[in-house]
């Protein structure tokens, strides 16, 4: 018996539930080309748009997506945050820059890490290439792309952001 | 390309919730950690165990509770001939409904017997406390047959 | 009932009952169905409709806001009017009677899907119970049905014979359902043969656990006749939820389902057909009960979810198989069930009848 006397008001009640799961047809897909060092989204049989990663449709239309389009590793930073606090249970050390990031023929951007550039002078609508882990290390994951670096090319004026062709921006020019 | 085979990835997902008991589930709680067990007594008088702060058929609020006993009956029961991971038992055991002395409404838990066979409806059991009761409903480890 | 605007159920598909849909995410287990439904009225994509309501759970898969995935497959842009339960679909459906009746819609898309297979269905299922006396203990679904089981038997309200009988009948039925994960010819012997899994329930006695997803349109009939399609009325529908305290509640019955019954008006005519959502095989005798069909009604001529119970959207699915009935002329008067939470405890009836 416990020798507690005050009354109980609270009680802890973890839940831990045991899951599989599955990535589906166009993650799937994304994710074996990924472990091959390729990028590869899906284009809209209405619109155009290119979705990277794809899930299978275009939010937009509501139709299915199929036709698969290879992208290049260059992209345009969308918006950024500079992070001043730790991710739990990541090596990364703050302050850090998060971005969102189109790849060149994309029309929507992911978020990935910056770096090799001084966090001050990151800015909308500057260039940047992946950095891509050593081949051996490649896996069915985002993160075979270590980080993205800035490159040295012209900024993308905001409305262009998204709408540059697979050729890159120097095509576009 | 062929399309690849489909990609899995095991996980754990946890919500690791801290709940407030409020004064009726609190009061239960506190008469597990003591060895003792409440009900509260519904709008019609019947004894409800564990109490309930509000009457399902009128929603009045209830704070009349009554102490109950350690023994009851089988009112319902299964057989688990294989328990899952989450269950309080690692060998076949039986859920069972049960109507505790001086209770009219019976409560869900576990009963341990040695074989299916050994249990039936209207069935004596007694409550077996863990070997640390804290103030949860698990400070019930289970209940057992009461033997001839 | 009679002055509220009267809804026609326009078009409806469901997907195969898999017992792993793990070939595919949410978007692509949704967007066949609604594309189906999308061709069954002529439209293109959920702009066409005036509301979008969708019934899933989370939970099941374990992944947050799944459901908001699942807008990927509605084409919304620019934003559309659109809502969630996080229940079976059914209750979507109610929902969006309820828009169209205050005005608020002509016309609404409902869908419901899941991925159970991603974790285990019971012990998922047993954290939807109370947080603080049954979810620390993990009791799971098949555990609880089978205590009701057992109630029922005791009771002398139905036999192990009788549980295996509907158990029969459904796989039976199920043989002309193309998306059924269980059907054929079985003898009730075979089944009793079987050892129980939770005594007094054998693995037979649960219904199939499915991933999969289930689309529906309905609107006002002023629009069905409008866009030129053959639609069912739903002439009632009504749902009622009893106690989550599983001892205060009388197992062997269901008050709730015979409540929703009176107030959709199951018994204002002849009931062709049933398709009830008994995710156990004694809890089809008691719903049966409960809705006082007789030998005259077809009970669950799709075989039911013992022919696979898509999560989240069996519910859905039962209303529309009734439809699908009605429309091609089969019946003129069916009744539809969906329910949710352990042992029966909320219960939702709808009555469908010809144009």
């Amino acid at each position: 018996m416990s020798e507690d006397t005050e009354a109980v008001t609270r009680i802890e009640t973890p839940v831990y539930l045991q899951y599989n799961f599955t990535a589906g047809r166009a993650p799937a897909r994304f994710l074996e080309r990924i472990r091959q060092g390729v990028l590869t989204g899906q284009r809209c049989p209405r619109c155009a748009n290119v979705y990277i990663p794809p899930r299978g449709s275009c939010p937009a239309c509501g139709v299915p997506t199929e036709e698969e389009v290879v992208l290049p590793d260059k992209a345009t930073v969308q918006s950024f945050t500079v992070v001043a606090i730790p991710i739990p249970n990541n090596p990364i050390k703050p302050p850090f820059v998060i971005a969102n990031l189109v790849l060149d023929g994309a029309n929507i951007s992911f978020i990935h890490l910056m770096s090799e550039c001084e966090n001050s002078e990151v800015h909308i609508g500057q260039r940047v290439q992946a950095v891509w882990k050593p081949e051996a290390e490649w896996t069915y994951a985002m993160d075979n792309i270590r980080y993205f670096k800035p490159i040295d090319e012209p900024d993308v004026p905001v409305d262009r952001i998204g709408r540059l062709p697979i050729g890159g921006w120097e095509d576009e020019q | 390309m062929a399309q690849p085979d489909v990609l899995s990835q095991a996980f754990e997902l946890g919500f690791t919730y801290t709940r407030s008991t409020g004064p009726v589930v609190g009061r239960f709680l506190t008469g597990l950690r003591d060895r003792r067990i409440f009900g509260i007594r519904a709008s019609d008088g019947r004894v409800i165990v564990p109490p309930m702060e509000y009457d399902p058929a009128t929603a009045e609020a209830l704070d009349e509770f009554v102490e109950v006993g350690q023994q009851g009956e089988i009112v319902s029961w299964c057989w688990v001939k294989q328990p899952r991971a989450s269950h309080p038992m690692d060998t076949a055991f039986a859920w069972a409904m049960i109507r505790l002395d001086g209770a009219d409404v019976p409560m869900i838990h576990c009963v341990t017997a040695a074989a299916e066979e050994d249990l039936a409806t209207g069935a004596r059991v007694q409550v077996v406390w863990a070997a640390e009761t804290r103030g949860y409903i698990t400070d019930i480890r289970c209940f057992e047959l009461i033997g001839e | 009932m009679t002055a509220m605007k009267e809804i026609a159920v326009v078009a409806f598909s469901q997907s195969d009952c898999l017992a792993r849909a793990g070939a595919a995410n949410e978007v692509e287990l949704i967007m066949p169905q609604l594309r189906a439904v999308f061709g069954q009225v002529g439209l293109n994509n959920a702009q066409d409709v005036d509301f979008v309501c969708s019934g899933s759970c989370d939970y099941l898969q374990g992944a947050a806001f799944a459901f908001v995935a699942g807008v990927d497959a509605l084409g919304a842009v620019p934003p559309i009017k659109e809502s969630h339960v996080e229940m079976d679909a059914a209750w979507a459906l109610y929902e969006s009677i309820l828009k169209i009746r205050m005005d608020q819609a002509e016309s609404a898309l409902i869908y419901g899907f899941a991925k159970a297979s991603a974790g285990e269905l019971p012990t998922v299922l047993s954290q939807q119970l109370d947080p603080y006396y049954l979810a620390p203990l993990w009791v799971d679904s098949v555990s609880l049905a089978a205590m009701q089981a057992r109630l029922l038997i005791e009771k002398g309200l139905a036999t192990e014979q009788a549980m295996a009988g509907v158990v029969a009948r459904a796989r039976k039925h199920a043989m002309v359902n193309p998306h059924a994960q269980v059907s054929g010819e079985v003898s009730i012997e075979t089944l009793l043969a079987a050892d129980t899994v939770v005594s007094p329930l054998r693995e037979s006695d649960c219904a199939p656990v499915a991933d999969g997803a289930a689309a529906m349109i309905i609107c006002t009939v002023d629009k069905a006749r409008e866009w030129g399609v053959p639609y069912a009325v739903i002439s009632g529908i009504d749902h009622r939820i009893e106690t989550h305290n599983l001892g205060m509640r009388d197992l062997t019955d269901s008050p709730s389902t015979r409540q929703a019954a009176a107030g959709a008006g199951v018994g204002r005519g002849a009931v062709e057909v049933a398709e009830l959502c008994a995710p156990f095989s004694h809890q089809e005798i008691i719903l049966t009960r409960a809705l006082g069909l007789g030998d005259d009604t077809v009970i669950n001529p799709s075989g039911g979810v013992m022919a696979g119970n898509l999560m989240m959207a069996s519910g859905l699915a039962r209303i529309g198989e009734v439809f699908r009935r009605i429309v091609s002329g089969d019946i003129s008067r069916g009744v539809a069930h969906a329910t949710s939470g352990p042992c029966l405890q909320h219960n939702l009836v709808a009555v469908l009848e010809s144009a």
